[in-house]
């Protein structure tokens, strides 16, 4: 469970012009009764767009997000871990597969989308362009990008789209063991010997910056979103997501005595909200374009698991067999 | 020059370090079948998701990977998405029950009232 700081377009006027202006009106007002959209209703050109990009977004983050916690497979301390960091992997695959095919449903093959991303098209979450230095990143990946992921994924599947929210109803299901699995690592470590303290200790350092990147762009700079938010595509800010990810994980954080890389971190008693350093927004987006730490890296492991995978594909094609977009 | 990982598996891969833009050369278009699964023994299938497969086998081994991996469930079965026949959400209407039609409906039949006004002319003779 991976999704979070998707990066939106502007939208202009919140419809194009060939849009009619009746079906605009049905369309929210079923929106505003909280009813769902289903593939084959009318809706806004504009709408399917942000959705395909957004779900589209969202699968890759889980296929390249499964990379750096897969760097420490086969170096797992102890052959229990092991597996479990197997299980999660295949469940992070597992997840893209779902949301490429709610994604689908809007009209953009599967394919074409695991083209856009290898081809360095698409984006996914800035997060995994940074390494897993150690053992103690995977586990403070596990615990802490998870919980940021689960935060926007449940504030997500209350949107309006049927398919996407179905989606990600079996990926919260089937993600309860992640979060534990994740604290249970830093726990064991930060519990551990001093030298297991300080290897998280200093996953932590450096984490931090992109678990605040996570859920993109303060709301002062970012682009508008509220006919995004009012047509339940988006479904909370990034500001407002970042404080409830600080208000639930700060507390457990401290509670194992480690210590947050941010002298300006704390709860302001007046406002009832954190606050930090602000986050370098330039670095994220020098990063999401593409000069990141791994970002080479990642999208070269993607295609090669592509090229590899060819052969299979070619021996189990039927040419008579026609692609269908599925109904999800 | 290959890119070094921290990753020994993918270091051993000799990934060039300059990014390739190309497209990936066929694109394999399969044919989408639609998931039902049963729960326990007794209960309906429910529709869950879609897979892309070449055929109906490949088709239900990865339903099984996809949408039985965690949680019980005691049957799959796939059909293909474009066997589907479907109604559309525009003709929603053709489900609504026209108010002369409640012969067809419980709540049509109302017999309290004349079984009551039975009961009292009787209960005075």
């Amino acid at each position: 469970m991976y999704g979070g700081g998707y990066i939106f377009e502007e939208t202009k006027n919140g419809h194009s012009e060939k849009d009619d202006e009746k079906k605009l009106e049905q369309f929210e007002a079923k929106i505003a009764a909280g009813e769902k959209i289903e593939p084959s209703e009318w809706m806004p050109a504009e709408y399917r767009k942000q959705l395909i990009r957004m779900i589209e977004q969202h699968a890759h983050s889980e296929i390249i997000g499964a990379l750096p916690e897969g760097t420490w497979i086969t170096r797992a301390p102890g052959f229990r871990r092991k597996l479990a960091l197997m299980a999660k992997v295949q469940d992070e695959v597992g997840h893209a597969q779902l949301l490429y095919s709610a994604a689908e449903t809007l009209g953009k093959p599967r394919e074409e989308m695991i083209n856009d991303l290898i081809t360095g098209k698409s984006k996914y979450s800035n997060v995994f362009n940074y390494p897993a230095k150690t053992w103690a990143d995977t586990a403070v990946i596990a615990w802490l990008i998870d919980a940021g992921a689960i935060i926007n994924q449940v504030a997500n599947s209350k949107g309006s789209y049927g398919p996407y929210c179905r989606a990600l109803e079996r990926i919260c299901l089937e993600e309860s063991f992640h979060l534990k699995y994740g604290h249970d690592n830093v726990v064991f470590l930060a519990t551990g010997t001093p030298k297991q303290r300080e290897m998280v200790q200093e996953a932590l350092i450096r984490w931090w910056p992109p678990i605040m990147h996570f859920f993109g762009p303060s709301d002062k700079i970012s682009v508008h979103t509220e006919t995004l938010m009012r047509w339940k595509v988006k479904m909370a800010s990034n500001d407002d997501m970042r404080q409830k990810f600080l208000d639930m994980y700060v507390p457990k954080i401290w509670d194992l005595g480690l210590t947050i890389p941010d002298p300006k971190l704390k709860k302001n008693e007046e406002t009832g909200k954190w606050d930090y350093t602000e986050p370098d927004w330039d670095e994220f987006k020098r990063v999401i374009n593409g000069d990141g730490p791994c970002n080479k890296e990642r999208l070269a492991v993607r295609r090669r698991a592509e090229e590899k995978g060819e052969w299979v594909r070619n021996a189990l094609q039927r040419p008579t067999e026609k692609y269908t977009i599925p109904l999800a | 020059m290959s890119i070094k990982s921290l990753d020994p598996r993918v270091t051993r891969e000799n990934l060039p370090e300059q990014p390739n833009t190309e497209s990936i050369k066929d694109l394999h278009q399969w044919q989408t079948y639609e998931v039902f699964h049963q729960v326990k023994k007794g209960d309906h299938h429910i529709h869950v998701g879609p897979v892309h497969a070449p055929n109906p086998d490949m088709a239900l081994i990865l339903a099984k990977e996809q949408y039985a991996r965690r949680y019980k469930c005691v049957n799959l079965w796939v059909v293909k998405t474009a066997d589907i026949k479907k109604t559309d959400y525009e003709d929603e209407d053709i489900f609504e029950t026209n108010q002369e039609k409640m012969y067809r409906e419980a709540g049509g039949y109302k017999v309290m009232e004349r079984i009551n006004k039975f009961k009292a002319e009787h209960k005075n003779k």
